[in-house]
């Protein structure tokens, strides 16, 4: 595509951005504040990501976009298209083939390995938010590892239902030190964050962060001694591939209380069921 | 008595430009003692108490705080993180406003749960029975414990900030005009209810308060303060019953008997 730089940013904005990513692979789950620039898409939709991906792609990787677990998504068709225009190259459906994986609100069901990047998209990087609205507030407690306010929400949790109810962007302690929202991946992913091999990167956009969780890295998720963390369970298998251990998606199939279990990763699904 | 005091406050001075909160404001705390200040509107009560806490910066003054294993500290000179961990392990704070002292959207037992967990606490069927028995201990009814401070009248959920503050076993605790804002029946239980806690645990506390009564009742000695100097200390009953300065004697002849 011809007046654009290759991916878009432009090359000081890249090293500008390269840097803050450095900075936050020293520090894992540090949140790393960048100049987050304009990007050709709102808010919400994963500009901090779009802002990653186009800092460390180069042409020969080969890229893989997932939305809510979908290759075929208009999130994810529109950033792959968005970046197949701008770079040239090649993009993938599959995860194993895949160099830098882009995505929103899942961790793909094939294990990462050595060499990868998975690159998600952050609304709110910060976990103490909901209980501390000032930020000078939030980096002190961060830096005095003041997390144990942080319970206090798993305590509610357990009062009014039983058991743990926030099932989605999770808590986590990252290498013993600082608490990270996972971004709203379901807490079934975030067992797959721990000691992944894959070097782990965050971008928020609009609240301009990134923070990232270098390979091997221990990731914890928080919990009690006497309710300990678990993922969801599902009764049901994979109406499509038979998957039982896949993070599933209930879809209402008619108007008279039909509905089916299928599984999010849509990459992982059609692979079964090739028998690939 | 132990040999050293607990709190050891010696020419504390904060002015706002040329507007004087406390000026060589001077005490000794020792453990198990309560101490009240009292004064009129505006003589720099509160401020006193922020001061000596470390929450607001001092124009000069030391602060000497007694560890628990006996090292004494200065409190004006420890860094953010070691007063925030003093703050959490040995001091409670009581505001005049529940509001102020709790969270509001969680609730009761999270409220008192909190610093616990603050410490380290990670066993959710301990947090809730200590919860639970210090309901108990500032009478409200265990059936409350999963309810809203939102839902409390204003004497529970004054009840209910004490119980937050002193479940971690602090050795210090700073009351700003605890029973402010409560009305005289409510008052006198909570009143009945301090002074049996600060018996029972041993604390030592710091009161402030324009209500002459919550002094007499609650402290074995008294500060009275006005534009920001002591004008006279000395235990409580002496203070009271044969005030020696002319402006202790206006407050406590300005006293209405009913």
């Amino acid at each position: 595509m011809s007046g654009y730089n290759f991916a878009f940013l432009d090359e000081h904005t890249k090293r500008m951005i390269r840097r803050a990513i450095l900075k936050a692979v020293a520090i894992p789950g540090y949140q790393v504040p960048f100049g987050s620039r304009e990007m050709p898409l709102s808010y919400g939709w994963g500009t901090g990501g779009v802002q990653v991906t186009a800092s460390v792609i180069g042409p020969d990787d080969v890229l893989k976009v997932i939305d809510q677990g979908a290759d075929d998504t208009t999130n994810a068709v529109s950033i792959r298209q968005f970046f197949r225009r701008t770079t040239g190259v090649r993009t993938t459906t599959r995860a194993d083939e895949a160099t830098i994986i882009q995505t929103r609100h899942r961790v793909p069901e094939t294990p990462l390995v050595e060499g990868q990047i998975l690159v998600l998209q952050v609304p709110i990087p910060e976990p103490l938010r909901w209980l501390e609205p000032r930020e000078t507030e939030t980096r002190t407690m961060h830096a005095l590892e003041e997390y144990g306010v942080m319970h206090v929400r798993l305590y509610e949790d357990i009062t009014r239902h039983g058991h743990v109810e926030t099932s989605y962007d999770y808590p986590v302690r990252v290498n013993g030190r600082y608490l990270m929202r996972p971004s709203p991946i379901p807490k079934f992913d975030n067992p797959k964050l721990d000691r992944n091999p894959a070097l782990l990167l965050f971008g928020a956009g609009r609240e301009k962060r990134i923070y990232a969780v270098p390979p091997y890295t221990p990731v914890r998720s928080l919990d009690f001694d006497d309710y300990p963390f678990t993922i969801e369970r599902w009764e049901h298998a994979c109406a499509l591939c038979g998957a039982r251990d896949a993070f599933l998606d209930e879809i209402v199939v008619d108007d008279k209380g039909g509905r089916m279990f299928v599984c999010s990763d849509t990459d992982h699904c059609e692979r079964r069921r090739s028998g690939a | 008595m132990s040999e050293r005091p607990l709190l050891s406050v010696r020419g504390l001075t904060k002015r706002y430009g040329a507007h004087v909160a406390c000026l060589d404001v001077g005490f000794d705390l020792w453990p198990g003692e309560v101490l009240a200040v009292v004064g009129e509107s505006g003589s720099g009560k509160t401020t006193l108490l922020a001061c000596l806490s470390g929450r607001l910066p001092v124009c000069a003054g030391h602060v000497e705080f007694t560890l628990r294993d006996g090292s004494v500290v200065s409190v004006l000179d420890l860094s953010e993180a070691e007063r925030r961990k003093l703050a959490r392990t040995d001091w409670g704070i009581v505001r005049q406003d529940p509001r102020d002292g709790l969270r509001l959207g969680v609730s009761a037992g999270a409220n008192v749960g909190e610093p616990l967990m603050a410490l380290g606490a990670r066993h959710y069927g301990q947090l809730r029975a200590a919860a639970l028995d210090w309901l108990d201990k500032v009478e409200i009814d265990g059936d409350r414990v999963d309810d809203l401070p939102e839902t409390f009248s204003g004497g529970m959920q004054q009840r209910l900030q004490i119980a937050r503050n002193l479940v971690t076993r602090p050795r210090l605790v700073l009351m700003d005009e605890p029973t402010g804002g409560l009305d005289v029946s409510v008052q006198a239980r909570l009143l009945d209810l301090l002074r049996g806690l600060v018996a029972d645990l041993g604390l030592s506390a710091i009161v402030v308060t324009h209500d002459l009564a919550v002094a007499r009742l609650l402290s074995h000695r008294l500060l009275v303060m006005r534009r920001g100097q002591v004008v006279e200390g000395g235990l409580t009953d002496q203070v009271l019953d044969d005030p020696q300065h002319p402006y202790t004697q206006l407050l406590v002849s300005s006293v209405l008997q009913p």
